[in-house]
């Protein structure tokens, strides 16, 4: 019962994560119809830019209290990350608007390829650690553990998913977003530039990575050029477990993917009688896309396809 | 001056030529209609001066050239489509597209005292204005479309087939307030199959027939020729 609770936990955790991530693909997905693969790196380079920050910021003043310089990490990598989207929007997405669905596509590979690499040369092949700066209070809960680390993710991570949900439901942009997502011409008609919408989408989700790519650094203590492929591999299962172009859907598949990869690697063990380990957890969120796929491709709250205007 | 006015005005979709350079005109306040059968290329006319649809030729809008200006920033010049099917936000309540329509306005107070208007002249809307819009009727989903059109406060109003697929009664109720909207010194474009109808309200027609205008002049005019009555009233 106490793996249980504890890994409930760790899920909750690790899907609050998920769902930040999930909701620039599901963002994305409702406007333009576009899986945006480089959304993971997006991800990775984040974590990265906040990383060079907070290194160089403790090199340089190591009597500096921790929090303020992650703060200052965080505000370095969000801006980052926000330019960063736009930019893939513009260069690699824009064009290509009434090309065939394949041909953005490949872009976006294209772009993940790019900025993995381009990571790769800046930070290099190996893994940068995350510094001793955060608080490392522990808690029981129902004969859990809960760390300070842990519950400042899950906090943060609601506040930003109500920021949105404010911004999409009681804006005029978020307003200007739904109508995009539902009928671009019409947008148009309206006066709405369609092209700021989607430039706004991209920023909006490109500022949720950058935050999802501090926490998993500073959750798992260190970050790699390579870590955004994972990551957005398994948000994106989420979003599709969701319902992908539905935000409350983002939400509930990131949380729920995170709890069956935690609960699955922590009896995983067991149920294998020692087969398998808990290495293997990532096996889950990937059964889990191809279920989807299979009995309700159009996910958990996935809107029918009928209803759209 | 007229308030649109356009000059051998082509539309054309890939190689196929909807509208081959037609020329004609709306006046400010006047209500003109453009009827002619299915295919005709009347709904491409009202695409086009959004600029949804590839076109060519002179159009000036209150003395504006509209070629080449994407549809929002012709939407912001002030004219408003209420497009053929509707095209209200399914997904949005019915207050919801109503604010839409009124998008890049910035005078909060006049926006206000529009949607007060535009609820009193369709009851209806003022009661469902919570609900989504998806869930309306076909009918009031056409005063849902006319009233976000007039949110925005247009210069000129461009409605396409707003009968079609309404129930008699409900084209009359629609109809009333076509001719309600004119009254208050709206200009207005109408796009219709039911020439009876549009013959009916407006002051002035042109009638068209395979992307060309063949006969335009006073309603009664048209009402009352031969050719007209023959081909579209079915006397």
């Amino acid at each position: 019962m106490d793996i249980f609770i504890q890994q409930l936990i760790n899920g909750l955790v690790l899907g609050s994560i998920y769902a930040l991530v999930a909701l620039g693909y599901t963002m994305v997905y409702g406007i333009l119809e576009l899986i945006n693969f480089a959304h993971g790196e997006v991800t990775m380079i984040g974590a990265m830019v906040a990383l060079a920050v907070i290194g160089a910021l403790l090199g340089a003043h190591p009597e500096l209290p921790g929090m303020m310089v992650l703060l200052a990490g965080v505000l370095v990598a969000v801006p980052a990350c926000m330019a960063l989207g736009f930019v893939i929007e513009r260069v690699a997405y824009r064009p290509l608007r009434k090309a065939p669905r394949l041909a953005p596509l490949i872009t976006a590979i294209g772009v993940s390829i790019v900025l993995q690499n381009a990571a790769m040369l800046i930070w290099g092949r190996g893994y940068v650690s995350f510094p001793a700066i955060l608080p490392r209070g522990r808690h029981d809960l129902l004969g859990a553990t809960v760390s300070d680390l842990q519950i400042a993710i899950v906090a943060l991570s609601i506040l930003t998913m109500f920021g949105l949900v404010f911004l999409v439901n009681h804006t005029r942009l978020g307003r200007a977003m739904r109508a995009t997502a539902q009928s671009r011409e019409v947008a148009e008609l309206m006066g709405v530039n369609v092209n700021t919408v989607i430039s706004a989408t991209f920023i909006i989700g490109s500022a949720l990575a950058a935050i999802a790519g501090v926490m998993v650094s500073a959750y798992y203590g260190l970050a790699h050029y390579y870590m955004g492929f994972l990551l957005g591999l398994k948000a994106f299962s989420a979003a599709v477990l969701g319902g992908i172009g539905n935000i409350t859907g983002a939400v509930l598949g990131g949380l729920l993917l995170g709890v069956i990869e935690a609960l699955g690697a922590g009896y995983i063990g067991d149920l294998t009688g020692g087969f398998l380990g808990s290495n293997y957890q990532d096996v889950f969120a990937f059964m889990v896309l191809i279920l989807v796929l299979v009995f309700r491709p159009s996910g958990l709250l996935g809107e029918r396809v009928a209803s759209r205007a | 001056m007229s308030l649109l006015e356009a000059k051998g005005f082509k539309v054309h979709y890939g190689g196929i030529q909807a509208v081959r350079g037609v020329d004609f005109e709306v006046g400010e306040g006047e209500l003109v209609c453009l009827i002619g059968a299915n295919g005709a290329g009347k709904s491409s006319i009202l695409k086009g001066l959004m600029g949804l649809v590839q076109h060519g030729g002179e159009i000036r809008f209150a003395g504006e050239r509209l070629s080449g200006r994407p549809t929002h920033a012709i939407a912001r010049l002030g004219l408003a489509l209420v497009p053929e099917g509707r095209g209200i936000f399914g997904r949005l309540t019915v207050a919801e597209n109503l604010d839409m329509g009124a998008y890049s306005r910035r005078d909060t107070a006049v926006v206000r005292s529009d949607l007060a208007r535009v609820y009193r002249l369709f009851p209806r809307l003022a009661e469902r204005r919570t609900q989504l819009a998806g869930t309306l009727s076909g009918g009031e989903q056409q005063m849902l479309a006319i009233g976000r059109a007039m949110m925005a406060r247009p210069r000129l109003l461009l409605l396409d087939e707003p009968s079609m697929g309404l129930a008699p009664l409900m084209v009359q109720k629609i109809y009333q307030t076509i001719t309600d909207i004119a009254r208050e010194g709206v200009t207005i474009l109408l796009v219709e199959q039911n020439a009876h109808l549009a013959l009916q309200v407006s002051q002035r027609g042109y009638v068209m027939e395979s992307g060309a205008m063949v006969l335009s002049g006073s309603s009664d005019l048209l009402a009352n020729d031969p050719g007209v009555k023959a081909a579209y009233l079915g006397e």
